[in-house]
């Protein structure tokens, strides 16, 4: 291996940095030199970003309205809050 | 510090979209120390009245989305022990999970091959997935197994990073937890929910 160079092995491990930004400016520019030679680990990171996109519409949960209706009536009850001036 | 603001000036469309956007990942997180959703929904209607009760206390030391969850955890462990289930993790505890690669060793070349580390067997192409099967009802079911069988800290993290939208930075504030360590649980995470997701689509 070539010094500097990563593998499709390593660049599936250190995916997660470089999605959060947190690679060195080497590094980073390591994991995208491979990435635009290798169509796999292209493939590897568009799985990732579907596997994220998909976890990400979970988000979506409609709150029981019995729960909205008392929590509304909680936080009207309480108004006004003391000691928030 | 707008939110907390509207909050204590009886804003209810900034109280409700507060409670709305929160819901899932807290009923996910709720569920995993108490065993049914109904009583994971007492607990996080608890936890709100709590919020209201202690907004005027509330000082700003934490950020407000970390102290509401904080008051979440109290609550579910409170709930968890009256009804005696074991609470086995902490979220500081890793599990001590053996270091798992994110992909199955053998799909890569071995070390004596002219390209150590390189594909043998190479993820498959999702370009061409028609987004209504990567998102239907089905697929989701197969993400929700996958998060199910996690260690509970890899699912608290993946569970805030991924489905609620937190940075990691709000993720270590709240689990007390250091960048490495969160980026280990979120990497792991990931892959494993990465894997389920692609063998349940290969078949």
């Amino acid at each position: 291996m070539v010094e500097g160079n990563i593998t499709c092995k390593e660049l599936v491990e250190v995916i997660t940095s470089y999605l959060d930004d947190a690679l060195s400016p080497e590094e980073r520019e390591r994991f995208e030199r491979h990435l635009a030679l290798c169509p796999g680990c292209r493939a590897y990171l568009v799985q990732m970003r579907a596997t994220l996109r998909l976890l990400g519409t979970l988000s979506a949960e409609s709150l029981p309205e019995t729960m909205q209706r008392e929590l509304l009536a909680a936080f009207r009850g309480l108004r006004p809050f003391s000691g928030s001036s | 510090m707008w939110l907390l603001d509207a909050l204590r000036s009886g804003d209810e469309g900034a109280f409700l979209s507060l409670v709305t956007m929160h819901y899932a990942a807290m009923l996910r997180l709720a569920q995993m120390y108490v065993g049914t959703r109904a009583v994971a929904e007492e607990v996080i209607q608890e936890t709100w009245l709590g919020v209201l009760q202690g907004l005027s206390r509330f000082e700003g030391r934490s950020s407000l989305k970390t102290w509401i969850f904080r008051i979440l955890l109290n609550r579910a462990r409170t709930r968890a022990q009256r009804e005696q289930r074991t609470i086995p993790f902490s979220a500081l505890v890793t599990g001590g999970e053996p270091n798992k690669p994110a992909v199955e060793p053998d799909a890569f070349r071995p070390p004596e091959d002219q390209y150590p580390g390189g594909w043998l067997t190479p993820p498959a192409a999702w370009d061409g997935l028609p987004e209504e099967r990567l998102l239907s009802q089905e697929t989701r079911q197969h993400i929700e197994g996958a998060l199910t069988t996690l260690p509970p800290a890899q699912r608290e993290v993946i569970t805030l990073r991924d489905i609620d939208g937190w940075s990691s930075g709000e993720v270590c504030e709240y689990l007390g937890i250091s960048e490495a360590n969160q980026r280990v649980l979120l990497h792991r995470a990931r892959s494993r929910v990465r894997r389920a997701l692609a063998s349940y689509l290969a078949e």
